[in-house]
């Protein structure tokens, strides 16, 4: 009965749904085919507008290869800020409790609601020129609008509330039983966080990571305000795709679908869940693609659960 | 040397103060919500008390008495905490989880693993040492559990009714293993049965509303209960009240006729001081009409409950029960709403000061 049950399990989701009854109104499913349709359509649209024989010259010009090298940099390098920044925030968030907490939340939470141009004229009153930080940083000759660090500020600060969103509901939902256990076995605060903690909530983690990797490839309003479109410094994908599409629509199509693909093979493949990949990747699929747009709300709530589901 | 605390929670109604000697096992029992799990959590630090003291072996684990405020982290202090369900890492193996403890202390990985073979093979699971926690049983993951809290060598260890969560057949295999590691340590374990308070502890404390309302020798306090909720645990009827010269009378004003203790015997009690007259249901006979002859209880009851009991029928009327036979039962028509009498003999009561 219960390797049954097991062996049922391994066979996939699609089995799965065969057999098990799912609750679910039929007319929820023309629904959810609309839902489908209105993201597969367009990238089907712009697929089709594809100059497939002009297309690996398109996107091989040295532009278009600056362009797309350069976001892969940025991206990457803001994932790692967002980790470094965004662990210490969720851990604070779902574990600590101190006054001010929900207010802290809400203001972790604003780049999901805040419009990306808002958020690029509010980084550079902070660390432009004349901002509240950048004006004594340039006394110490650092110059940070406009420059590729501003690129990577610019993709931290939208892309941090997905680590963090993401990693404290998988820290809710491993609860602080195990670390409790860890500390009466004489294991100080430090190794609790990295021989417990991190690993429970690793594909939270790994969630959240992949999710502010895509949001940061796929980031335009704020990098466009604050850090400019400079070829090699700060023009990425997305910035070389709108300056494309004055001039050569061909190339900016061509360059749409690469970024698209860019970004569905990172999230496809740099999740493995290790306990139900199944279920796992699956919502990160979905997840993705929503996530390289410039607004997030749908995706944070895709983040919300998928690090939910991918913890029990 | 000895484990001492005094600690109070204002905010759970919370203030408990006792001792554990070198290698006694204390068993802490009690109704849900007395306390029990706030008293483990202040003594593995997971929880801030108001006020209050506790040491071990001389070393202080935290002191807030008079406006002091030392504090001992909950992974300096010794107090490996052993929970109803395992708790075993889950990204771990069974070998590396049994290893944390010691690895924690700076041993080195050889050393360490070689101690977590060591205990893996006294709680029997040697052969379990490469599995993933997932693939053990509620049982097997339990008596890990147990080689986990002991490779860390604590100076108390703390168990919370380590049984609770395990099928009829783990729990004797486990309670055997508790009854041999428990022999020569110190430890604290809660639990809600009896079996578990006779077999692996030296003494019983019973906690009630966040207080201390009995301590002493197992055997001693399940036989001279002196609350309701412990003689309930012993199987035996309890009726609080104060003292007479013939037994107990009720704040009602019935009076149960009984043998004063031995002890109590030369008139050393006082008259009006708090007393229980403890008797149990197999005393207590059950008739449809008064019956008189002394020295006898006689009283009406109203029938609440009927229910098989071994092979007798237990007839609960309010707090009190008594077993009769089914043939009994039958001849009676008992069912309930039914009013009857409930005859004890003075000679099975017991009575004495609570």
């Amino acid at each position: 009965m219960h390797s049954r049950r097991n062996a049922r399990r391994r066979n996939g989701a699609l089995r799965r749904r065969r057999t098990d009854y799912t609750g679910i109104p039929s007319w929820i499913y023309a629904v959810a085919a609309l839902g489908g349709l209105l993201v597969l359509l367009p990238v089907a649209a712009m697929a089709a507008r594809v100059n497939w024989p002009q297309f690996i010259p398109l996107i091989t010009s040295e532009s278009s290869l600056t362009a797309l090298g350069l976001s892969l940099r940025t991206s990457a390098a803001s994932t790692a800020l967002c980790i470094i920044l965004g662990v210490p925030l969720a851990l604070v968030l779902a574990r600590a409790s101190f006054p001010g907490q929900r207010l802290l939340r809400s203001f972790v939470l604003l780049p999901l609601v805040l419009p990306p141009v808002v958020g690029g004229i509010a980084l550079l009153y902070t660390f432009g020129r004349q901002g509240l930080l950048g004006r004594n940083l340039e006394l110490l000759g650092i110059q940070v609008a406009f420059s590729t660090t501003a690129v990577v500020l610019a993709q931290t600060f939208v892309a941090l509330p997905f680590l963090v969103v993401s990693l404290e509901g998988a820290l809710r939902t491993a609860g602080g039983r195990y670390e409790a256990v860890a500390a009466t076995l004489g294991a100080r605060p430090g190794t609790v966080l990295r021989r417990v903690t991190v690993p429970l909530v690793l594909p939270g983690l790994a969630s959240g990571a992949v999710l502010s990797f895509a949001r940061g490839l796929g980031e335009f309003g704020a990098t466009l305000t604050f850090a400019g479109s400079l070829q090699g410094v700060t023009r990425t994908l997305p910035l070389e795709i709108y300056l494309q599409r004055e001039t050569d629509a061909d190339a900016a199509v061509a360059l749409s679908l690469v970024l698209v693909a860019v970004a569905v093979t990172v999230v496809a493949l740099s999740y493995r869940g290790p306990r139900r990949p199944g279920a796992a990747r699956g919502s990160f699929a979905l997840g993705g693609p929503g996530a390289v747009g410039e607004t997030g709300t749908a995706a944070r709530a895709t983040a919300a659960r998928a690090s939910g589901g991918s913890v029990q | 040397m000895t484990f001492r605390l005094e600690a109070a929670v204002e905010a759970r109604g919370f203030d408990v103060s006792l001792s554990v000697g070198p290698a006694e096992t204390v068993a802490i029992m009690g109704p849900n919500g007395a306390g029990k799990s706030t008293l483990l959590a202040v003594i593995a630090g997971l929880l801030h008390p108001d006020s209050g003291r506790a040491e071990v072996d001389g070393r202080v684990l935290f002191d807030r008495a008079g406006g002091r405020s030392a504090w001992t982290a909950p992974h300096q202090r010794g107090t490996a905490l052993l929970a109803q369900e395992p708790l075993l890492f889950p990204h771990l193996t069974v070998l590396e989880n049994v290893a944390f403890g010691p690895r924690s202390k700076g041993t080195p990985r050889r050393d360490a693993r070689e101690a977590a073979r060591r205990w893996l093979g006294a709680v029997d699971a040697g052969e379990l040492a490469a599995r993933r926690p997932a693939e053990l049983s509620g049982g097997q993951a339990q008596r890990v559990a147990v080689a986990r809290a002991l490779a860390a060598d604590p100076q108390l260890l703390l168990l919370d009714e380590p049984m609770a969560a395990l099928d009829i057949h783990a729990a004797p295999l486990l309670r055997r293993l508790l009854k041999q590691v428990l022999a020569e340590r110190r430890a604290i374990i809660i639990t809600h049965d009896v079996l578990d308070a006779l077999m692996l502890a030296d003494r019983v404390i019973v906690l009630e509303d966040g207080k201390v309302t009995e301590s002493g020798p197992t055997r001693e306090v399940l036989q001279r209960p002196r609350s309701r909720f412990v003689a309930g645990l012993a199987g035996l009827n309890l009726v609080a009240g104060t003292l007479t010269e013939r037994g107990v009378r009720t704040a009602a004003g019935q009076e149960f006729a009984g043998q004063h203790d031995s002890a109590m015997e030369a008139g050393a009690f006082i008259a009006g001081q708090a007393g229980v007259a403890v008797f149990p249901p197999s005393a207590v006979s059950v008739f449809l009409t008064e019956a008189h002859g002394s020295p006898r209880n006689s009283f009406p009851v109203a029938v609440t409950d009927l229910e098989p009991h071994g092979d007798q029928i237990r007839v609960r009327a309010g707090d009190l029960s008594a077993d009769i036979t089914p043939a009994a039962s039958a001849d009676l028509g008992l069912s309930p709403g039914m009013t009857v009498f409930f005859v004890i003999k003075a000679g099975a009561v017991s009575v004495y000061p609570a």
